[in-house]
C-alpha cells in the first residue's frame, strides 16, 4: 500500500518533470514586427504584413523551427516614427521577442534604431536608406537596396552609353530627397556632371514648368527623375507633351506595373533599375534567382489575388534570414542569431544574392539591380 | 524666349484651373452657412476614383461620370445630413471642426471601398498636345479651364437668376429673416451641400486624367483649393477662379524663373500680402455687413 503508493507519488513526479521539458520545447520562437501596414506607406506596410503572415502560417503548419512553434506579433505604426519606437520597445518589453523584423520606412527604422541597438535585439530592418546601416550597427540589418545603389546603377548605365551630362528632377520629399543626395554623391565617380537640379512637391498636378527649364539648359544629354508615387507619372507624362529628345530615366522607386499603368504610352523608352522580383517572367532561366522570385510571385499572387511588390519580397527576404539564422545557431539566443544573421553568405533572395560581413549589414551588390527599358507597355532587360 | 514664358503660363494655368476648382466648392457651401467644408478635398476624390474605377471595370465615360457625380452628391447629403445637421444650433468653428473629422473617416473609408492604389482615366479628348507659338498644352488642360468656366456661368445664373439660388443667398445673408419670409433653411443647408458635392466630382472627373487620384488626393486638391478660395474672396465664385489661377501661375513662373525650390513659399507669399493688404481677399466683401 504505502509503496503502491511511493509508486504512484514517483511517476507523478516523472510525469511533472516529463511535462515540464515538453512545455520548454513547445515554447514558441517569437517574431516581433512593427509595419506602416496603414497611413501613407501603407503600400509597402500592407504586403510586408501580409507576406509574413502568410510565411509564418505555412511554417507552422511544417512544423514550425527548430521543433518550435513560430509566433508572429505584429504592430502597425501608421508610419509614425514615433510609434515605431513605443511598439519596438513593447515588442522587446512585453512580448519577449526574439528578433523583430520591419521598419517599412526609413523613418520608422531609424527611430526603431534607438530602442533596438541599447536592448541587444537583432533586428533586419526592411526600409531603402542608407543610413540604417551605415555605419555599421551591431544588431542591425537590412535587406532592401539603398536609394545609392539605385543611382549607382543608373549612372553606370549613362556612362555605358555616354552620357554624360544630365539633368536632374526629384522630388523634393523623403525618397527624392534622400535619393537626389545620394545621387550628387556618387555621379562624380561616374563621370556623370549635373548641369540641371530641379525639384518638385509629390503631389504636384504639372511640372512643365521645371521640365522646360531644364529643356532649355544647354548640353543636357539625359534626365534622371528620383520620386516615386504619382509624381514620376507626371514627370513622365510632361516630359512626352514636351517633346524631349534625349533619354529618360526613374529610380527604382517606380518599378512596379501601376507606374506603366499611370503613365501610359508616355512610359515607353523609360529605363529604371529594378530588382530582380519585377523582371521575374523576364529572368533568363540560367539566373540564380529565377527560381525564387517566379516562386514567391506564384505564392503571393494566388494566396492575394493581387500583384506581387518589391516591398513584399524585402519581408520575405527578411523572415528567411531570420529563421536560416535561428536554425544555423540551433538556438534564439540574441548574440547567437545576431552573429549568425551577419555571417548569411550566398542567400539567394528576391532582392537579389546576399552575403553580408561585420562592415556590410546589407550584403548586396549592384548586381541585385537589372536595368530595364519599358518597351510596348513591358519590361524588357536592358543589362 | 517667349515660347518659354508660354509654355511656364500653361503649366500654371493647368494647376491653377484645377485649384480653381477645388476652391469653388468651398465657396458655395460657405455661400449658405458660413462653413469651410474641409471635406470638400474628399467630394473631388471620390468623384474621381468612382469615375477611374468604373472606367476601368469598362463602363463608357461619360455613365461613369454621372453615376460618380450621383454618387459623390449622396455623400454630400449624407455629409450634412448626419454630421452637420445634427449639429445645428452649434458654433460655426464646431462644424468645421466636424467637417475636418468626415474629411478623415471619408478618406479611411475609401481606403476601405477602394485601395491604396493610384488610379488614372484615360484623357478625354487624346494625349496629343496642342503646339501654340512652340509651346504645348494637353487637352486635357484645356478640358479643366472650360469646365471651370462653364461652372462659373451655371453658378452664376443659379444664384442671381433662379428662386431657390436667390433664396439661399438671402439665407447667407440673414438666416433668421429668411426664415421669416418662408424660406427653408434646412433645404438650403442640405441643396448647398449636394452642390458643392457635385461641383468636387465634376473637378475629380475632369482632373485625373492629369494628376491621378488615390484615396488622399483629396487633401492636396482641397489645400490648394481652399488657398484659392481664402486668396480670391471666401464666398466669391468668380474670386475662387482668379485665386486659383494666381496661385498657379505665381507657382509655374517661379519655378521658371526662380528655382523650383522655392514655388510653395512664393504662392504663400503672395497670399500673405494679398490678404495682409485686402483681408477679404481679392473680390471679397467688406466684412463690416457681417456681424
Amino acid at each position: 500500500m504505502w509503496i503502491r503508493k511511493l509508486g504512484g507519488a514517483a511517476l507523478a513526479a516523472i510525469g511533472a518533470i516529463g511535462m515540464s521539458t515538453a512545455a520548454v520545447a513547445a515554447e514558441p520562437v517569437r517574431i516581433g514586427a512593427f509595419l506602416s501596414a496603414t497611413g501613407p506607406a501603407s503600400f509597402l506596410g500592407e504586403p510586408e504584413k501580409k507576406t509574413l503572415e502568410m510565411y509564418v502560417e505555412r511554417l507552422n503548419k511544417d512544423g514550425g523551427v527548430l521543433g518550435r512553434k513560430i509566433e508572429l506579433v505584429v504592430y502597425d505604426d501608421g508610419g509614425a516614427p514615433d510609434k515605431a519606437a513605443t511598439f519596438a520597445k513593447r515588442l522587446i518589453q512585453n512580448d519577449g521577442v526574439d528578433i523583430i523584423i520591419g521598419g517599412s520606412t526609413t523613418g520608422t527604422s531609424m527611430a526603431a534604431i534607438k530602442v533596438v541597438e541599447p536592448a541587444g535585439v537583432p533586428f533586419i530592418s526592411l526600409a531603402g536608406g542608407i543610413d540604417i546601416i551605415e555605419p555599421v550597427k551591431k544588431w542591425v540589418f537590412k535587406t532592401p537596396h539603398t536609394d545609392r545603389m539605385a543611382a549607382e546603377k543608373v549612372f553606370a548605365d549613362m556612362k555605358k552609353r555616354g552620357l554624360t551630362k544630365i539633368a536632374m528632377i526629384s522630388e523634393d520629399a523623403g525618397f527624392g530627397k534622400s535619393g537626389h543626395a545620394q545621387s550628387l554623391k556618387v555621379a562624380p565617380s561616374y563621370g556623370v556632371e549635373i548641369v540641371a537640379d530641379e525639384t518638385y512637391s509629390p503631389k504636384d498636378p504639372d511640372v512643365t514648368a521645371q521640365l522646360t527649364k531644364i529643356k532649355n539648359t544647354a548640353g543636357v544629354q539625359a534626365v534622371f527623375n528620383f520620386g516615386f508615387g504619382q509624381g514620376p507619372a507626371v514627370v513622365t507624362k510632361n516630359y512626352k507633351q514636351l517633346g524631349f529628345s534625349v533619354p529618360l530615366y526613374q529610380s527604382h522607386g517606380v518599378a512596379s506595373k501601376d507606374f506603366i499603368k499611370l503613365a501610359g504610352d508616355a512610359a515607353e523608352g523609360v529605363r529604371l533599375p529594378a530588382a530582380g522580383q519585377v523582371v521575374a517572367e523576364q529572368l533568363p532561366a540560367t539566373d540564380p534567382q529565377k527560381p525564387v522570385v517566379m516562386a514567391f510571385k506564384k505564392d503571393y499572387e494566388t494566396a492575394f489575388k493581387s500583384d506581387v511588390s518589391t516591398f513584399a519580397g524585402h519581408a520575405y527576404d527578411g523572415l528567411q534570414m531570420a529563421l536560416a539564422a535561428i536554425k544555423r545557431a540551433n538556438s534564439t539566443d540574441k548574440a547567437k542569431v545576431r552573429d549568425e544573421i551577419e555571417k548569411t553568405s550566398g542567400y539567394v533572395g528576391t532582392g537579389g544574392l546576399v552575403s553580408m560581413s561585420a562592415d556590410d549589414h546589407m550584403g548586396l551588390t549592384l548586381s541585385a539591380f537589372h536595368m530595364v527599358e519599358i518597351q510596348k507597355g513591358d519590361w524588357v532587360l536592358a543589362d | 524666349m517667349f515660347a518659354e514664358f508660354l509654355q511656364y503660363v500653361f503649366a500654371g494655368l493647368t494647376s491653377g484651373a484645377i485649384y480653381a476648382l477645388a476652391g469653388l466648392g468651398f465657396a458655395i457651401i460657405y455661400n449658405a452657412s458660413h462653413v469651410i467644408n474641409f471635406a470638400q478635398g474628399e467630394f473631388i476624390m471620390i468623384g474621381g476614383m468612382s469615375t477611374a474605377t468604373m472606367v476601368a471595370a469598362g463602363i463608357p465615360l461619360p455613365v461613369a461620370a454621372a453615376a460618380a457625380v450621383l454618387v459623390t452628391m449622396l455623400v454630400g447629403v449624407a455629409l450634412e445630413k448626419f454630421a452637420v445637421e445634427p449639429a445645428k444650433g452649434a458654433d460655426v468653428t464646431a462644424i468645421v471642426i466636424i467637417t475636418i473629422g468626415a474629411s478623415i473617416f471619408l478618406r479611411g473609408a475609401a481606403q476601405v471601398v477602394w485601395d491604396k492604389e493610384f488610379h488614372a482615366l484615360p484623357a478625354f479628348s487624346g494625349e496629343t498636345p496642342i503646339a501654340v507659338l512652340g509651346a504645348t498644352l494637353m487637352p486635357q488642360s484645356v478640358w479643366v479651364v472650360g469646365v471651370s468656366m462653364a461652372v462659373i456661368a451655371l453658378l452664376w445664373w443659379f444664384f442671381n437668376r433662379t428662386l431657390f439660388g436667390k433664396a439661399m443667398l438671402a439665407t447667407s445673408f440673414n438666416r433668421l429673416a429668411a426664415q421669416l419670409v418662408g424660406i427653408g433653411v434646412k433645404k438650403v443647408l442640405m441643396v448647398s451641400f449636394a452642390l458643392s458635392a457635385m461641383l468636387g466630382a465634376v473637378g475629380g472627373i475632369v482632373v485625373t486624367p492629369i494628376t491621378f487620384t488615390n484615396y488622399e488626393a483629396g487633401i492636396m486638391l482641397g489645400l490648394k483649393g481652399f488657398s484659392a478660395a481664402v486668396l480670391g474672396g471666401l464666398g466669391n465664385g468668380l474670386g475662387a477662379i482668379v485665386g486659383g489661377l494666381v496661385v498657379g501661375i505665381a507657382e509655374a513662373l517661379a519655378s521658371g524663373y526662380l528655382s523650383s525650390a522655392y514655388k510653395d513659399a512664393i504662392a504663400f507669399v503672395i497670399i500673405l500680402l494679398v490678404l495682409f493688404f485686402m483681408p477679404s481677399g481679392l473680390f471679397g466683401k467688406k466684412g463690416t455687413d457681417r456681424v
